[in-house]
């Protein structure tokens, strides 16, 4: 025991003299909060939106008043009025525009003739999140127009009621969960990983193993100092996260409680897996050049930004096995929707046995000699 | 009663096991096809500096990582203190003190916390480690330095902490591996000081591995000579001196000297071997220095070849490297600075 301690000690004393590290480990994950959680998720507005009256009757004047009306009260986008169809999809050819409406001639008619009337949308669908909202923004449109002035007694269509379960929840506070779990990875990257690497070759663990240290406290130690850097780090970019992007839950005793044990568990969970995962390599240049893959492969399939339930098959069996779907799945709930601990506890288990496998696996692969 | 019969026991060893620290019996280490170290014997004897004399990858180091449990020996057996390296690693790790070729003290740490740390690796008691740790400072010559960061240290005070490490758990056997590598001349003689110093202070028994032959001569009671993975030749210092034939050597260079000339210089009085070594310079060992410089110098007046230098010496180590070798020790490392090995990324300099 003092001899895993006098290894963590060691770790400690390191830490606390380099805080470049600290930093580090802290800075990514709060930028990507920051720059993500506000480039992300917002409505559009003001896209540029072409229309062509080539009827210019009573019912196309209708149209015409209800663009305008989006244009000063929802913003979503801002009518120019062309006079040329061809002319108007050229520009959302070229990129001048962002779509173009065409209401074509005879169209006031065929509104009092009952002969399906019909508008035509352009869209550059090669910006999916643009054309949608367009695509969206004009189907209520259209649908609003539809709607008779008298309403019947009895409702034909049936409503869709979409119940919300947790206040509007931004996409910033969406992407804290995941955050909080990047910057425990991080941590564990550069102190569990590329430091023991450098330490390897250095010479610093040829040291170590001259003297009578065992193979289990030598990795124990190791792994429990490396653990608690990210939990360090962790319990800071919880509060400071949660104040950036305005998440007072912290603030509730039982979830600052089930907050510090999934910390814990995630840190293990994290240091355990870079360990093995360096237990056998020797080039210092190793760790620095898996950092990149290592972080999308784990972080973007856990759910972090986008939900898992919108990815093929093979994406969601990554998911499946990732510490950090289970981490981001458990700070979700406890962040976000206030859940008791008996929500995590599925989380909590799996992040346990995954960091007991991976150490039960490290632990002989490690080498006692150089 | 015990006490008795362990006491018996131990005296029923013949004197001379009982004197030894270390034995190497066969030793052999195998990379692959490559053999590093090639069935070495030798043996150390309890309170005796040791040295393992040889080029850089004579296989010095791979025999002090095999004798300090660092890396498995491939066949034959090494004994610390009575404790197979192989068997009971532990125990021989509780015996020794190590001092690694690089310098891998924490450079964050301060000499205090280094050392502190070092001392609980190896158990020693919180008491034990205060009084050791004040006592190892002083021995050192640290303790004005002892809250100084590592990095802010010289290349020989951190040998110094370094050589204060391997010894905070009293060790019996200390290992040092080429511990002046890359000092100044100054430091290095402090480095020497210090061991001496210590030596006359602990019961210790060192060995130490360098190619320099002046740190061999000065600090060894035995040197082993190491050359492609063998050990060509154990002795103290002067009797390897003395196995070479001659007691001088002659270092001379002339200026366009004839072809036969070495045939001619192998005719003095007294000269036992001569050698080309280029560039107009011939290496003449002879038994009688001054007789041997009078006739050369006559000689090459007498042929009308002009001296360009002259010196004669008592045999050095570097001879008898030679003579066992038939390479000179300072070509080994001239050859081995030419290559420059890239610095691995995170080593400080």
């Amino acid at each position: 025991m003092n001899r895993i301690m006098a290894i963590v000690e060691r770790e400690m004393r390191k830490f606390f003299r380099s805080p470049a590290l600290m930093l580090a480990s802290m800075i990514f994950p709060l930028v990507q909060l920051v720059i993500l959680g506000n480039a992300f998720g917002g409505k559009i507005r003001d896209a540029r939106l072409a229309v062509v009256d080539e009827d210019g009757g009573t019912q196309a004047l209708k149209i015409r008043e209800a663009f305008d009306s989006v244009r000063v009260n929802i913003r979503t986008f801002v009518p120019i009025y062309y006079d040329d169809e061809k002319k108007a999809v050229e520009d959302v050819r070229n990129g001048k525009l962002d779509g173009a409406v065409i209401i074509p001639p005879q169209f006031s008619r065929r509104v009092y003739e009952v002969n399906h009337p019909q508008i035509a949308v352009v869209v550059d669908n090669s910006d999916n999140f643009m054309s949608s909202a367009l695509e969206s923004e004009l189907t209520d449109l259209v649908n609003a127009l539809n709607q008779p002035q008298v309403e019947p007694r009895i409702l034909q269509q049936t409503a869709l009621e979409i119940v919300e379960l947790y206040p509007y929840i931004e996409y910033m506070k969406y992407l804290l969960p995941g955050s909080l779990a990047l910057a425990m990875f991080v941590s564990v990257m550069i102190g569990g990983g590329m430091l023991y690497i450098d330490d390897k070759a250095r010479g610093v663990h040829e040291g170590y193993l001259v003297t009578p240290i065992t193979k289990l406290e030598l990795v124990l130690g190791l792994n429990l100092a490396g653990a608690i850097k990210a939990v360090m780090t962790g319990v800071i970019i919880c509060v400071i996260g949660s104040l950036i992007a305005g998440v007072s839950t912290i603030f509730n005793p039982v979830t600052m409680l089930g907050l510090l044990v999934m910390i814990v568990l995630t840190s293990l969970a994290f240091n355990t897996m870079m360990f093995l995962l360096m237990v056998r390599i020797e080039d210092p240049l190793v760790p620095r050049a898996m950092f990149g893959i290592l972080n999308t492969l784990l972080f973007f399939p856990s759910g972090s930004i986008y939900p898992i339930q919108a990815f093929p098959s093979w994406l969601r069996a990554i998911a499946r096995v990732d510490p950090f779907t289970y981490a981001v799945d458990g700070f979700k709930c406890l962040l976000l929707k206030e859940t008791t601990l008996a929500a995590v506890w599925g989380d909590m288990l799996f992040l346990s046995l995954f960091a007991a496998i991976t150490l039960g696996i490290a632990i002989p692969l490690f080498k006692r000699t150089l | 009663m015990s006490d008795f019969s362990a006491s018996e026991k131990n005296s029923l060893l013949p004197a001379s096991e009982a004197a030894r620290a270390i034995e190497v019996d066969h030793i052999v280490k195998k990379y692959g096809d490559f053999t590093a170290v090639d069935d070495v014997s030798f043996n150390v004897n309890n309170g005796e500096i040791f040295g393992l004399l040889g080029p850089n990858g004579a296989g010095k180091s791979t025999l002090i990582r095999m004798m300090t449990t660092l890396i498995p020996i491939t066949a034959g057996i090494a004994r610390i203190d009575g404790h197979d390296v192989a068997k009971d690693p532990d125990a021989v790790r509780r015996t020794i003190g190590v001092i690694p070729q690089a310098l891998t003290s924490d450079l964050d740490l301060t000499v205090e916390e280094n050392l502190n740390i070092y001392a609980k690796l190896y158990d020693v008691p919180a008491k034990e480690r205060k009084r050791s740790i004040e006592e190892l400072l002083g021995l050192v010559d640290l303790t004005k330095w002892r809250g100084a960061q590592t990095k802010t240290l010289s290349g020989g005070m951190r040998r110094r902490l370094e050589i204060a490490r391997g010894l905070v758990h009293h060790p019996k056997i200390f290992f040092l591996d080429e511990p002046t590598t890359g000092l100044d001349p100054v430091s290095r003689v402090a480095v020497w000081e210090m061991l001496g110093n210590i030596k006359s202070q602990r019961q210790l028994t060192i060995l130490i591995t360098t190619h320099y032959m002046d740190e061999a001569d000065r600090l060894c009671d035995r040197i082993a000579i190491v050359d492609h993975g063998k050990l060509v030749a154990l002795d103290a210092p002067m009797a390897l001196k003395a196995s070479v034939p001659g007691s001088n050597v002659i270092e001379a260079q002339f200026e366009n000297p004839p072809a036969d000339w070495e045939q001619r210089l192998h005719t003095l009085d007294e000269v036992t071997s001569v050698q080309h070594e280029g560039a107009g310079m011939y290496r003449v060992l002879t038994g009688n220095g001054s007789r041997t410089t009078t006739e050369l110098v006559e000689m090459a007046v007498a042929a009308g070849v002009p001296v360009k230098s002259l010196s004669v010496q008592n045999t050095t180590l570097d001879d008898v490297f030679v003579h066992y070798t038939g390479r000179q020790l300072r070509d080994e490392l001239q050859k081995a600075y030419a290559f420059v090995m890239p610095q691995r990324p995170g080593l400080q300099p």
